[in-house]
């Protein structure tokens, strides 16, 4: 016969502050949990998301970034020529050599100083994104030394208000609009236009982005690009691409996570055992008599286990509610893979929240399993003498 | 010591409770310092490099190179004693792609003497008659015998398993290409700050394999009056300001800091979280403390009945909260700064860590303040006790 379930919702509510700090202990395990995994799916969302599959991205052979990668003119022109590129909206095709330098640049309110992405592009490097939207000032004037400004960059360093003035090796640009990219890593960056720059910053193109007429046809565009001996290139999908820029630090992020974690959760592992042990111990003659009413031993470690369960439940309740209010708060880092800024929010999703929930429950099962154990155990008279 | 006996034997009286909660005070003081040991690791090699260099870099970003012909022109200005430059190679292993260590091409005859102070050479290839250019260490004879030859710190030597001689290969990512090294000495640090992982090699031999594409990355140069450091950084900074590379100089602990802030608030998550662990352990720990001293409400009743004064009722209390905390933080906090100093984490930048004793002491701190806290009131409850209420509870 099963003891029922409101004697162990009364006993937890019985002693109110040992019960809410287990819980709270587990909680604040599985609200670390889900930010770790909130980071990492942010910076990860960020960087993944700012390519497309259906876009290439080309880059000089063995370069692992934009950054030490470079394309001449005539290859760019090579590449542009290609009849795979699909044609944009003036029938001319949608392919954007894009120019790359950083600027180291100050944070805002003395944060220090961090790398700053910028980017020339072609008339078609908008039209190529998704997604991106000026939402103040206007687009750049063809010819003109202006600049665009991404959103997370305009909100996080100083100078880049618009009307404002950069100075790029020994030419002002001015900053004209800024804006948003769905959250991408776009956001983390400023644009222009590669004929502005080109005379001014450098004589080469970073890489080459064009969007295919065919998806499917990736593998066999990838072939003749990477096998033209006038062009010594890599060819990746643009979404493959900012994913592999992705990994190194978000793999960090989860490592890290995942081993704050499970150290934590040894200690709250400790901390729930103990008060577990503590409540049942003030409980022997409940016990005893429940033992003596007729109650199997199995039924009583089951209502010991289900009310370690329900409090390191309550603890995953209180985790997610303590983490939540952290959705969306927007951190910035250095992406050394790219040796420049990104910034991103954390995005607490409602997998990280499971995750954060079966790992309460596992709390729960293993460190009630031992006190119910010894509960169930209890020798009939010794507990009876306690009474 | 008669209290002390005391506080011994009510800690072994529930042994079980005893280890648990010493297991998770040890857990969260371990977890604590370590996170903090994060920071500090980061904070630590914000000290990488002295302040009696400086750097001078491109002024728009470290990305832009700088030109050749500036060499001479800091070289003769006055004040200067010594100028040296290196590049960063990038690269990467075409076998193991995520190996990654620094590369620089470094003009050997210059940059080895201005690190004379921080590293020496502990191995090298037989010199087989050649020579060292002057003012070089002899040991590095057979490297500047060599174009294609390398240096590499001592860590990084053993824990690639490498021998003197070997040629490694790598994969060019800003100057492509196959490029192969040949291993011909092996530096050992003076200094905590200066890495024993990086690989150096000469500068010549990147101009030459890059057709002349190669430049400068960065100039070191140490002033001969250590005080005039910042004036002649800027005298440099004016000299340059109007032409093709203008330039930023900055000392060389400035321009290490450089790289720590751009973690952004990185650092500043992690101690959060650290306090976080801390305080919600505490927190169950001392919930736990009172369970403890409120079961034992009729032993106390029998101590006063024996006695006992108040007073002595409360440090037995205090105490055994006081013990519990501050031997199993002791615990965390050690084992925690040893176990990362001799083995890392198993992160790439993170392979030696650093944890200053002040953090040991801060975790100390935080344990001792746990003790105080969680037993203070089980304490002032068990001493404020009176006789008659207490026994009454019993049986």
């Amino acid at each position: 016969m099963a003891i029922p379930l409101g004697y162990n919702i009364r006993s937890a509510i019985g002693r109110p502050w040992a019960t809410l700090a287990t819980a709270f202990g587990i909680g604040m395990v599985v609200a670390i949990l889900v930010l770790a995994l909130a980071l990492a799916s942010g910076f990860q969302a960020a960087v993944v998301s700012t390519g497309s599959p259906n876009n290439v991205i080309v880059l000089r052979k063995g370069a692992d970034s934009e950054l030490s990668s470079g394309i001449g003119r005539d290859q760019a022109n090579i590449i542009k020529s290609l009849p795979d590129i699909a044609p944009g909206a003036d029938g001319r095709p949608l392919a954007s050599p894009e120019l790359l330098v950083l600027i180291n640049q100050e944070r805002k309110q003395g944060k220090g100083t961090s790398n700053v992405t910028i980017r020339g592009v072609d008339s078609e490097g908008l039209a190529l994104r998704d997604g991106i939207k000026i939402y103040e000032g206007r687009d750049v004037a063809p010819g003109a030394a202006e600049l665009i400004v991404g959103k997370r960059i305009a909100d996080r360093f100083e100078g880049f208000g618009i009307g404002q003035q950069v100075k790029l090796e020994q030419r002002m640009f001015t900053v004209v609009g800024h804006f948003s990219a769905g959250g991408s890593g776009f956001e983390s960056e400023v644009w222009g236009q590669n004929a502005v720059f080109m005379p001014v910053l450098r004589e080469d193109f970073q890489s080459v982005t064009f969007r295919m007429k065919d998806p499917a046809r990736f593998a066999a565009i990838k072939k003749q690009l990477e096998a033209d001996p006038r062009l010594g290139v890599d060819v990746k999908r643009e979404s493959e691409y900012y994913s592999d820029l992705a990994g190194p630090l978000a793999t960090t992020m989860r490592i890290l996570g995942v081993f704050i974690v499970l150290i934590m959760a040894v200690g709250a592992l400790f901390a729930a055992m103990n008060t577990m042990f503590a409540s049942i111990g003030a409980r022997s003659r409940e016990i005893a008599t429940m033992l003596t009413l007729g109650f199997g031993k199995g039924s009583i470690l089951l209502a010991f286990l289900v009310e370690s369960v329900l409090i390191a439940l309550l603890g995953g309740i209180i985790g997610c509610l303590l983490a939540l209010p952290v959705n969306g708060t927007a951190t910035s880092t250095t992406n050394f893979s790219t040796f420049s800024e990104i910034a991103f929010a954390f995005q607490i999703t409602p997998v990280a929240l499971g995750i954060g929930m079966l790992f309460a429950l596992g709390l729960g099962v293993v460190g009630g399993l031992l006190p119910a154990w010894k509960a169930s155990r209890q020798p009939l008279a010794a507990a009876m003498r306690a009474m | 010591m008669a209290l002390l006996g005391m506080v011994w034997t009510n800690l072994m009286r529930n042994k079980l409770r005893t280890i648990l909660t010493w297991l998770s005070v040890f857990v969260a003081l371990f977890l604590f310092v370590l996170l903090h040991g994060i920071t500090d690791t980061l904070t630590e090699s914000t000290k990488v490099g002295s302040e009696r260099r400086l750097v001078t870099r491109n002024k728009i970003s470290l990305v832009f190179p700088l030109p050749l012909s500036q060499y001479e022109k800091i070289k003769s200005m006055p004040g200067v004693a010594a100028v040296t430059w290196s590049n960063w190679f990038g690269g990467t292993d075409p076998v193991k792609p995520n190996d990654f260590y620094a590369r620089f091409a470094v003009d050997g005859k210059t940059y080895f003497p201005m690190y004379a102070s921080d590293a020496y050479i502990v191995q090298a290839s037989p010199a087989n008659g050649a020579t060292s250019p002057s003012g070089v260490d002899p040991k590095l004879a057979a490297f500047f015998a060599d174009r294609t030859a390398c240096v590499v710190g001592e860590k990084l030597f053993l824990s690639h398993k490498w021998k003197l001689g070997q040629t490694i290969h790598l994969t060019g990512t800003i100057y492509p290409g196959a490029w192969p090294f040949v291993i011909r000495a092996v530096y050992r640090s003076k200094v905590r700050a200066f890495g024993e992982e990086t690989m150096f090699f000469h500068w010549d031999y990147l101009y030459e394999r890059s057709n002349r594409q190669a430049q400068v990355g960065i100039y070191t140069f140490s002033p001969a009056d250590p005080s005039q450091a910042a004036a002649i950084g800027k005298r440099v900074d004016a000299m340059f300001e109007n032409s093709e590379a203008a330039t930023h100089t900055e000392t060389e602990r400035a321009f290490s800091a450089g790289f720590v802030s751009m973690w952004g608030n990185i650092p500043f998550v992690i101690r959060v979280i650290g306090l976080a662990v801390a305080f919600s352990i505490f927190l169950v720990a001392a919930v736990t403390m009172m369970m403890a001293i409120r079961e034992r409400t009729n032993e106390f009743a029998v101590l006063k009945t024996l006695g006992f004064e108040d007073g002595a009722i409360f440090a037995v209390v205090l105490l055994e909260a006081g013990v519990l905390t501050l031997s199993a933080g002791l615990a965390g906090s050690l084992l925690a700064k040893f176990l990362l100093e001799k083995s890392g984490l198993p992160l790439p930048g993170f392979s030696t860590m650093i944890v200053h004793w002040e953090t040991v002491a801060l975790g100390l701190g935080l344990a001792v303040l746990m003790g105080l806290v969680s037993g203070i009131l089980p304490a002032w409850q068990a001493s404020r006790l009176r006789i008659v209420d207490a026994l009454r509870k019993v049986g």
